[in-house]
């Protein structure tokens, strides 16, 4: 049994360090995907509720589309079609085709998907704000950007927050799915263990753990943060 | 007018279909039994069954649900090999065939996110519908069953109906693990015709129908199952 664990300490031929520099790349690639998902998530959430109709409804149909096919169809369908699509613009530019499997590829594909979700969060959010507190914005003089910057983001926040951070653990566990691309993530360089040493429970256990910890230590975290971003808020709800 | 592939892999293509439905049925019916004793164990006023319900919980909804497929898939599934009794017995076909092994992590992973969900319906009937039950004379299991829990599932419609989405799109993890559901036999088309996303977008095109559908039935439930207050 404990030659078994040397399997992953952090020797020579232990996997420990391999494993950790996957749980790296997953937190990487995580945070670049929720920072992608938070831009499409605020752009769209405006045109939903303020573009002409074609533009909101087009906004609204990547909202369901997104929302309805399987993560991994996505990620699969995203991934190809992207590929395909870069190779065939570098072909014309007359270059070689490239092999996209880089960390840079995931956080876009995972952050379509996770703009869609935070999207209607946002709206949500922004619908919560009292009108009155844009009026008196704009009876400061504030618009566009301005008042989008100063007025509306600040107090939209605390709504969307509960929201946004289970958003952030959805992520660490979708994430894992970018493995069947061959990024070397965490599940990546589990499977990579586990196939290469045919202890397929103990290199999955490991994985799982450090997930969990992850996740842990995010829900102690995000607790925190929405205490201090509601901290100003009305004590009623 | 409809390209060639479709029409040759149409068969596999409904075949796939039928694995991914029975995958959803399957695991939403054994999934929701589960749900409701994992909800009833977090209420239990016995502190060790509620603690360990909601560890089982907190485990299952902290770790990605294909990472839970490989460790029953490929873990559990290995070990269970080392056992020539396990290999020599009738259970070793349903043993080796990862559609089973789906099955129960599906069951597993339903089971911890809507018992969270059914907890908070059941927190959320009123507690005087609760009184007049057993002032009627129920039993504690028969106001469970005849009123806390169908008043707590017609609350939560709406929700079960975003969770049955959500399995829908955990069926397609399917495919990891080499078991032909909608999205495995896109891959094998792929595979086959050497098509590079074709076969993905028309799957993709069925999941939305699917949702779509799922969606549909749930709002007719709830527009049959929440009673008018009739005026007798």
């Amino acid at each position: 049994m404990p030659a078994m664990f040397e399997l992953i300490d952090f020797s020579e031929q232990g996997w420990g360090s391999a494993l950790l520099k996957g749980l790296w790349m997953t937190l990487q690639i995580s945070a670049g995907a929720f920072a992608v998902g938070l831009f499409i998530g605020l752009v769209v959430a405006c045109l939903k509720l303020g573009a002409p109709k074609p533009i909101a409804a087009l906004m609204r149909g990547y909202t369901t589309l997104f929302r309805a096919v399987p993560e991994l169809l996505l990620i699969l369908l995203l991934y190809y079609v992207g590929s395909m699509l870069l190779n065939a613009w570098l072909a014309q530019l007359g270059h070689d085709a490239m092999n996209v499997s880089g960390p840079l590829a995931a956080i876009l594909v995972l952050g379509l998907v996770q703009g869609a979700y935070a999207s209607e969060i946002f709206r949500a959010a922004i619908q919560a704000i009292p009108h009155g507190q844009i009026e008196a914005a704009r009876a400061f003089g504030l618009s566009g950007f301005g008042l989008f910057r100063r007025v509306t983001l600040p107090i939209m926040a605390p709504y969307a927050m509960a929201g946004m951070a289970n958003l952030w653990i959805n992520l660490i566990k979708d994430s894992a799915l970018i493995s069947v691309v061959g990024t070397n993530e965490l599940l990546y360089t589990a499977k990579q263990g586990a196939g290469s040493t045919r202890h397929y429970l103990l290199f999955y256990l490991t994985a799982a753990a450090l997930y969990y910890a992850v996740t842990l230590v995010s829900n102690c975290l995000s607790a925190r943060f929405e205490r201090r971003i509601r901290r100003w808020m009305p004590l009623a709800e | 007018m409809i390209p060639a592939w479709i029409v040759e892999y149409v068969a596999l293509l409904g075949r796939g279909l039928q694995t991914s439905i029975s995958l959803l049925l399957i695991s939403s019916v054994l999934g929701f039994v589960l749900a409701v004793l994992v909800a009833l164990a977090r209420l239990s006023k016995n502190r060790l069954v509620a603690k360990a319900s909601l560890f089982y919980t907190s485990v299952l909804r902290g770790t990605p649900l294909l990472i839970q497929i490989y460790i029953f898939y490929y873990g559990l599934g290995s070990l269970f090999a080392q056992f020539p009794l396990i290999r020599g017995s009738f259970l070793w076909p349903y043993l080796r065939d990862g559609y089973w092994y789906i099955v129960f992590a599906l069951v597993l992973s339903v089971g911890a996110y809507v018992g969270e969900v059914i907890r908070g319906g059941l927190l959320a009937v009123p507690k005087g519908e609760m009184e007049a039950a057993s002032a009627f004379g129920m039993t504690p299991r028969q106001s469970l069953l005849r009123v806390r829990l169908p008043r707590a599932l017609r609350l939560l419609l709406p929700t079960l109906a975003g969770e049955s989405v959500m399995l829908l799109k955990s069926t397609a993890l399917a495919s990891t693990i080499a078991v032909i559901d909608l999205l495995g036999a896109a891959n094998v088309v792929r595979a086959q015709t050497l098509q590079v996303y074709q076969p993905l977008l028309l799957v993709a095109g069925v999941y939305v129908c699917l949702t779509f559908l799922i969606e549909a039935l749930f709002a007719f439930a709830e527009r049959r199952g929440t009673p008018v207050r009739r005026s007798v």
